[in-house]
């Protein structure tokens, strides 16, 4: 493949995923209310479009034509900044996250991630970790007291969790022996998911995944009840609806992420071993991967609407006495396994 | 029943609240696959049991005349002062009859007073919850809006006469 080659397919995978996220989020909130109202013995919503279906474009629509409001203590240009910085984050994580296999198109084959980047996880850590100024600086920026509060729990809460966070996934690398994410998910060819053979790292992971994207039980930092909206408190129209869509597509890519880190990626279980052609195996490889995912993401619906909100200490507690200690001691088992069981 | 002691310490296992996650888990995911309680309004409707204080309304006997003899009972305990009521005499064997009966409807609270008051059991509260207004002469009620047929409110008038 010439260098123009690499340039029109790396276009068209951007497009193509760039397009599936926007529509995951899009149904992400639609099936965020339809859970939630199941667990309540509800109905939820149903009459934009078949069954509710066309809910979220109603509600996109309506943030659209809604006056951008912006306070008169707010540093204006900050302030319109910080959502463009948590879109930026939120869809540019996901360029290393492979979602299939190689497939062959005109005789070329090209792998199913955007961008194979050798030191994939460091960027994913990198960029996450960027996504802290997002909410930061909104909440500074705006100029009330209560977004200031939010975003300062924001920063102290990724700060602690990024560390177990990156400790379990130390445990993914020593085994894996790379930092590129396709070679990550090809080390757990089978049933040598990463999630079977370190447990104690998969949990610490989970957790620390759901207090990165601000999800219950975890959302400090816009918590209601004590912040009225927490960091997004002075935003309205598009700039909130850009907040909104951040959180629900960080959810979508930590839930890849841990697809691809813990449960074996887009690989189906011993499927090499069917003889499948080519293509059905690409197929059936993206499907694996879009079930892991959504399992994940209902997952992730699930527990904000089973379990209440973390008091502050509790949570800085539970990140720096347990999932802390539990990520190092995750990292001795996998150093144990590799040196007792050979891995 | 005797006092539970609350524990001062949790127990291991509610400690590292896994177990205890799970329980929750547990219990919202039977809750999806229970029936559902929505009612899905404007196709569905509520129909509301004989105790149920909706819009008053005047009840007209089968003959199709109104019961109220337009003492005026009605008005004089009216809190918000939302029923207006103007007594006329004819040759009838009921002397008196409302020459016009008005209900302030974005006055009234539905406090069900006028009912209470009503020696004739003239006025009582309907049912109808379905109240709204695109401006504020719709609002108000005349008898034309407000004579009801006896048979219609026959459940709140058999209520009223037990519980009352």
């Amino acid at each position: 493949m010439n260098i123009l080659q690499i340039i029109i397919f790396t276009i068209v995978k951007i497009l193509i995923v760039v397009t599936i996220i926007l529509l995951a989020v899009t149904y992400l909130v639609y099936f965020e209310r339809k859970i939630s109202a199941w667990a309540q013995n509800r109905i939820g919503p149903n009459r934009v479009g078949w069954h509710g279906a066309l809910q979220s474009f109603a509600d996109v629509l309506k943030l659209l034509l809604k006056e951008d409001i912006v306070p008169d203590a707010a540093n204006k240009p900050i302030h319109t900044l910080a959502p463009i910085i948590a879109l930026f984050v939120s869809f540019t994580t996901y360029a290393v996250i492979p979602f299939g296999p190689n497939i062959n198109v005109f005789g070329f084959s090209v792998p199913l991630v955007v961008a194979d980047v050798n030191i994939g996880i460091l960027y994913v850590l990198a960029l996450t970790s960027l996504g802290v100024y997002a909410i930061t600086l909104a909440g500074w920026s705006s100029g009330s007291k209560y977004s200031l509060l939010g975003g300062i729990r924001s920063s102290a809460q990724m700060i602690s969790y990024e560390i177990s966070m990156g400790f379990s996934i130390g445990g993914v690398l020593l085994l894996s022996q790379s930092l590129r994410p396709v070679e990550i998910v090809q080390a757990q060819s089978g049933w040598m998911w990463n999630a079977i053979l370190q447990p104690v790292g998969f949990i610490t992971f989970l957790v620390s995944a759901f207090a990165e994207t601000n999800r219950l039980p975890f959302d400090l930092p816009e918590a209601e009840p004590e912040l009225v909206g927490g960091y997004h408190t002075e935003y309205s129209s598009m700039k909130f609806a850009g907040f909104f869509l951040a959180e629900y597509a960080n959810m979508f890519i930590a839930s890849a992420l841990i697809v691809t880190l813990y449960l074996g990626g887009w690989q189906f279980p011993y499927l090499d071993h069917f003889g499948l052609s080519n293509g059905w195996f690409a197929v059936i490889s993206v499907i694996t991967f879009a079930i892991k995912v959504a399992a994940l993401l209902f997952f992730f619906i699930w527990v904000r609407w089973s379990i209440p909100r973390f008091r502050y200490d509790q949570l800085m507690n539970l990140g720096w006495k347990v999932m802390f200690p539990l990520s190092l001691l995750n990292i001795i088992w996998v150093a144990v396994l590799i040196m007792v069981f050979k891995l | 029943m005797a006092l539970k002691r609350r524990k001062k310490d949790l127990t291991f296992l509610e400690k590292i609240y896994i177990p205890e996650i799970a329980k929750g888990l547990a219990l919202t995911f039977k809750n999806m696959l229970k029936p559902k309680f929505t009612m899905q309004y404007p196709e569905e409707k509520f129909i509301p049991p004989p105790s149920y204080r909706g819009r008053p309304v005047l009840v007209m006997e089968e003959n199709g005349l109104e019961r109220c003899v337009a003492c005026g009972l009605c008005s004089r305990v009216c809190p918000p002062l939302a029923i207006e009521v103007q007594a006329a005499e004819t040759d009838r064997e009921k002397e008196r009859y409302p020459i016009k009966f008005e209900i302030n409807m974005l006055r009234c609270i539905f406090c069900g007073l006028c009912e209470e008051v009503c020696p004739e059991e003239a006025i009582v509260m309907s049912k109808d919850y379905e109240l709204a207004f695109t401006n504020r002469k719709d609002a108000l009620y005349g008898k034309d809006k407000l004579l009801t047929p006896v048979k219609q409110l026959q459940d709140r008038i058999n209520f009223l006469r037990n519980y009352k």
